[in-house]
């Protein structure tokens, strides 16, 4: 069984690095010291802002912020395509950068600010981003489109701070939203329907107008 | 309705609304991320209870014991389901391997257990607390060491497995050139992006799945079949799916397991197959030798003509009908083909997008391509001067419409063809070779039986249900298109409902047939809707015109919604196809250029350049349709480029069952895509003119990739997927 203190020692541990990828290794290094899968689940008190709505949770340590997501907030526009960090339909924006959910537990969040497609526009009140997604076509069965759409938004604000990618020639100049750039950095987005050339043509709409 | 003569002039002709390149009506859901899809129906049903599958550890044996205990005592677990336990199960029609194995194990993953627990949390930890005692037993893993024993097996009526006309050995021994070459293509996976899922619920002895599935009345009866229940008494909800490709065409392990666990449990219990067991737990597109010889005269006339494949399945399983176009592709006096199937215990081989032709194509085009460069001709010169107006096993037979060869003229003249170095490895830019290839796409247009119901209220609203699906494909945009074309009113004015077995019985989405079939059965049923308006307003029927919202006849005219003050109005029907498919070849056709750039020093490939040219009737959305063929000519890429389960040959499994080492197309890979579809209407396929397009734009995309990649660098990879290991020893040097 858990030993309380230790499991303590670990939420201290992951709050201070909430949202950064050292918390992973930390969470490697607390697994060993319990037999985790056997015992009764550990809960914890979570709490953090989903689409600007503060959300206080008791939760079980193993559960993603993908799963806390679509089973405990039932906010399922997020998406399960492999839980493993694999296809990106999950990404969701946490504190402005773009992750994986599936990749991260909910614990890990305490005070965090997540944004949801739900978050970004409505059926009835679509983002830019999800508008243009309708007119380009830039999806086929649906299911990796919140991610791509997350990811995309997210995407653009790292442009706009000047980030560089793999593909960008100069480390010195403004990085341009161009669509080897796009490509490049939406990667992480898997569409088997293959609607890339559709989600690409939404995307420079979207950046162009966003400068 | 029966549809047993050529179409003529009819209310879908008028294209105002059909035809239209409209934004999907289901895109705002999708987008907002509120369409919902099975896993996510916490409305559907309360209380609901979370099961994890468990996959056998082996490939081929029989599970000695299962020990239960630690899982059951684990926190939370409500129910465990092994086939020990579950009852007698039957096995749909369609299924080779059971869903639920034990004791005896038929493939690698097969599930062998489902724990059921409150939380998906505590259901995957007790999974992992069943110990599970094999006695594992030799298998056939291995399709290259199996070729020899392969047999023929039964022949069905579509897809003969031996075809001969004329004399093929003769005429291909006395050509003056001839191609004799072997090819390869891997086992596949669909990998569509939402995983298998489905939420069950019993109430009484009367069952309800929400699931995932491409064929709504398939995987009914094919439930009722193996619960051993009738088929009265399930409902199959599938309104959203996460792609298919057709890995959703079958029942598969989630359903039965959901309804198992749900009855085990007496609770609601909601099953997805997660990511890693996918590929070995469903189907796949089985790998293929293929053998293809082709003889000619030295213009070019090809004179013999001859495509042998082998694949593998499970015992009962059958093949991949990878020589299918080559009967009917291109003219030839003598001609043969042959399928052969070997025993694979590998997990069960069935249909993937284009099953088939895909893979076939990929192989016959690669090798029209190399008997061009032995003639000494232009490749697309070669295809044309063999092109052929009738079924060349069945002269009498013509093709319904056959514009292959005008693909080809307005792809050459789009893509710039003419620039291309016919000798290869003579293009360069920067550090890549660079080349361009094409390919002819071929896919037959099948028909079957669609029903539809059409209601009318008294707001003019117009509601179509059907148990058609929409996979992507974009099925809830044609439908409510025709209904509007056929009502006269606008889209906003129309309401579909899809995926439903308390609907009338549709096509559903597979083969291709999707669109032009279960618009056909939309159309049959406003017809009726029609009929029944026209009487209620006292107007002749065959004098009625609907447009704008009206019912119009001579001077009068009268708002549609007025039909339905007295209640709403019903027509329901179905289409049914009489012989127009047999007297005539009714196909879909396409040429696909690509241009490619192979890096001189490390191999690598990049595709350049996309496009497809379409002839494939009329397109009832060019949005949605092109859609269809740039996805389909990215998956091309993927298996010309990528793609490939790798089996392990010792313990009959395929070793890269997740998306990072199953490797899929990403962005970085696929450039702008380009489509161009032909001005056509085929009256032959069905009232609505159209034919399918969601296959053909995966047919022969491989083969244009790698004729590309020869044209780049003079090296010929006959097997897929043409990865830089197999260019880089024999790349042209790189200074």
């Amino acid at each position: 069984m858990p030993n309380p203190s230790e499991l303590a020692l670990n939420r201290r541990d992951l709050m201070v690095v909430a949202g950064a990828c050292a918390a992973l290794p930390a969470m490697g290094a607390s697994a060993h010291a319990q037999p985790a899968p056997v015992g009764a689940p550990v809960l914890h008190d979570v709490s953090f802002e989903v689409n600007g709505r503060r959300h206080a949770l008791s939760i079980d340590t193993r559960t993603t912020l993908l799963d806390a997501l679509r089973e405990h907030l039932h906010l399922t526009g997020t998406k399960k395509g492999c839980d493993h960090g694999q296809c990106g339909a999950c990404t969701v924006i946490v504190d402005g950068q773009r992750i994986n959910s599936c990749l991260t537990l909910a614990v890990m969040h305490q005070n965090a600010s997540v944004t949801t497609i739900e978050g970004l526009g409505t059926a009835d009140k679509l983002h830019p981003m999800q508008a243009a997604f309708v007119r380009h076509d830039g999806f086929q069965c649906g299911y990796c489109t919140p991610g791509q759409i997350c990811s995309g938004v997210a995407m653009f604000d790292e442009i706009r701070a000047g980030i560089p990618s793999h593909v960008t020639a100069d480390l010195t100049a403004a990085v341009v939203a161009s669509e080897t750039e796009i490509r490049e950095r939406m990667s992480g987005n898997i569409c088997r329907c293959g609607a890339y050339s559709n989600i690409v043509e939404a995307m420079v709409e979207i950046g162009g107008r966003q400068g | 309705m029966k549809f047993e003569i050529p179409a003529t002039q009819n209310p879908i002709d008028q294209t105002t609304v059909i035809g239209q390149p409209r934004d999907r009506i289901d895109g705002p859901l999708k987008v907002s991320g509120t369409a919902p899809y099975a896993y996510e129906r916490h409305d559907a049903a309360p209380n609901q209870a979370y099961g994890y599958v468990l996959g056998a550890a082996i490939a081929k044996g029989r599970i000695l014991s299962i020990d239960l205990k630690e899982a059951r005592a684990a926190p939370g677990v409500l129910a465990i389901v092994t086939a020990s336990d579950a009852g007698k199960l039957g096995k749909g029609k369609r299924n080779t391997a059971t869903l639920l194995g034990g004791p005896e194990i038929e493939h690698y993953h097969q599930a062998v257990a489902l724990v059921v627990a409150e939380t998906f949390e505590q259901a995957r930890a007790a999974a992992s607390l069943v110990r599970v005692d094999y006695a594992p037993s030799q298998g056939a893993f291995d399709l290259a060491a199996e070729k020899e024993r392969a047999v023929k097996p039964p022949s069905e009526e579509s897809t003969p497995t031996d075809t001969q006309v004329g004399d093929f050995t003769g005429a291909f021994a006395a050509a003056p050139v001839s191609l004799d070459q072997t090819y390869t293509t891997p086992d596949e996976s669909h990998a569509m992006m939402e995983p298998h899922a489905t939420l069950a619920a019993w109430e009484g002895d009367k069952l309800t799945v929400w699931t995932s599935n491409q064929m709504v009345d398939w995987a009914a009866t094919d439930l009722a079949q193996t619960l051993g229940i009738p088929r009265a008494n399930l409902r199959v909800v599938s309104p959203f799916i996460g792609g298919g490709f057709g890995g959703k065409l079958f029942l598969r392990a989630d359903v039965l397991l959901a309804a198992l666990g749900a009855r085990a449990a007496e609770r609601p219990v909601k099953v997805t197959l997660h990511r890693p067991l996918m590929m070995n737990n469903t189907t796949h597109r089985p790998a293929t030798i293929q053998r293809i010889r082709i003889g000619a005269t030295k213009d070019g006339t090809i004179t013999a003509i001859g495509h042998e494949s082998w694949s593998g399945d499970l015992p009962g399983g059958g093949p991949e009908v990878a020589v299918q176009q080559t009967r009917l592709l291109y003219a030839g006096a003598n001609r043969m083909t042959a399928m052969r199937l070997a025993v694979l215990d590998l997990p069960e081989g069935n249909a993937m997008r284009a099953p088939g032709e895909a893979p076939g194509l990929m192989a016959l085009e690669m090798a029209m391509d190399e008997m061009a460069e032995k003639l000494g001709m232009d490749p697309i010169a070669f295809r044309v001067l063999n092109d052929t107006q009738v079924d060349p096993e069945k002269p009498h037979r013509p093709f319904s419409m056959r514009r292959l060869n005008e693909c080809f003229r307005i792809g050459a003249e789009r893509f710039g063809w003419s620039r291309r170095s016919q000798r290869p490895a003579q293009a360069r830019d920067g550090r890549w070779l660079v080349g361009i290839g094409v390919a002819s796409a071929f896919r037959n247009n099948l028909v079957t039986k669609s029903a539809a119901r059409v209601g009318l209220d008294r707001q003019g609203v117009v509601t179509v249900e059907t148990d058609m699906t929409d996979i992507g494909t974009g099925s809830y945009t044609i439908i409510a298109q025709t209904a509007a074309e056929m009502l006269g009113v606008d889209l906003d004015k129309v309401i579909v409902r899809l995926g439903d077995s308390n609907f009338p019985v549709s096509s559903g989405s597979g083969g291709q047939w999707g669109a032009n079939s279960s618009t056909a059965g939309v159309y049959a049923a406003c017809v009726k809707l029609r009929e029944t308006v026209a009487q209620t307003l006292g107007i002749n029927s065959s004098e009625a015109v609907f447009t704008d919202g009206e019912v119009r006849a001579g001077n009068r005219s009268v708002p549609l919604a007025r039909a339905a003050e007295a209640g709403p109005l019903v027509g329901e029907d179905a289409i049914e196809f009489g012989d127009l498919d047999e007297t005539h070849q009714q196909s879909t056709f396409g040429a696909h250029f690509v241009e490619v750039g192979v890096d001189a020093a490390t191999a690598e490939t990049r595709i350049r350049r996309m496009l497809a040219v379409c002839a494939a009737g009329r397109i009832l959305n060019p949005k949605t349709a092109r859609s269809q063929v740039i996805g389909a000519m990215t998956m091309g890429a993927g298996a010309a480029l990528m793609e490939e389960l790798a089996v392990d040959t010792r313990r009959g499994f395929f070793v890269n069952h997740d998306l990072a080492g199953y490797e899929v197309p990403v962005h970085a890979d696929i450039p702008h895509q380009e489509v161009i579809f032909l001005d056509e209407t085929d009256p032959m396929s069905s009232p609505m003119k159209a034919k399918g397009v969601g296959e053909l734009g995966i047919c022969g995309v491989g083969a244009a990739v790698a004729n590309a990649i020869y044209n780049a660098t003079g090296v010929r990879v006959r097997n897929y997927p043409i990865t830089l290991d197999k260019l880089l020893e024999r790349m042209p040097d790189a200074a």
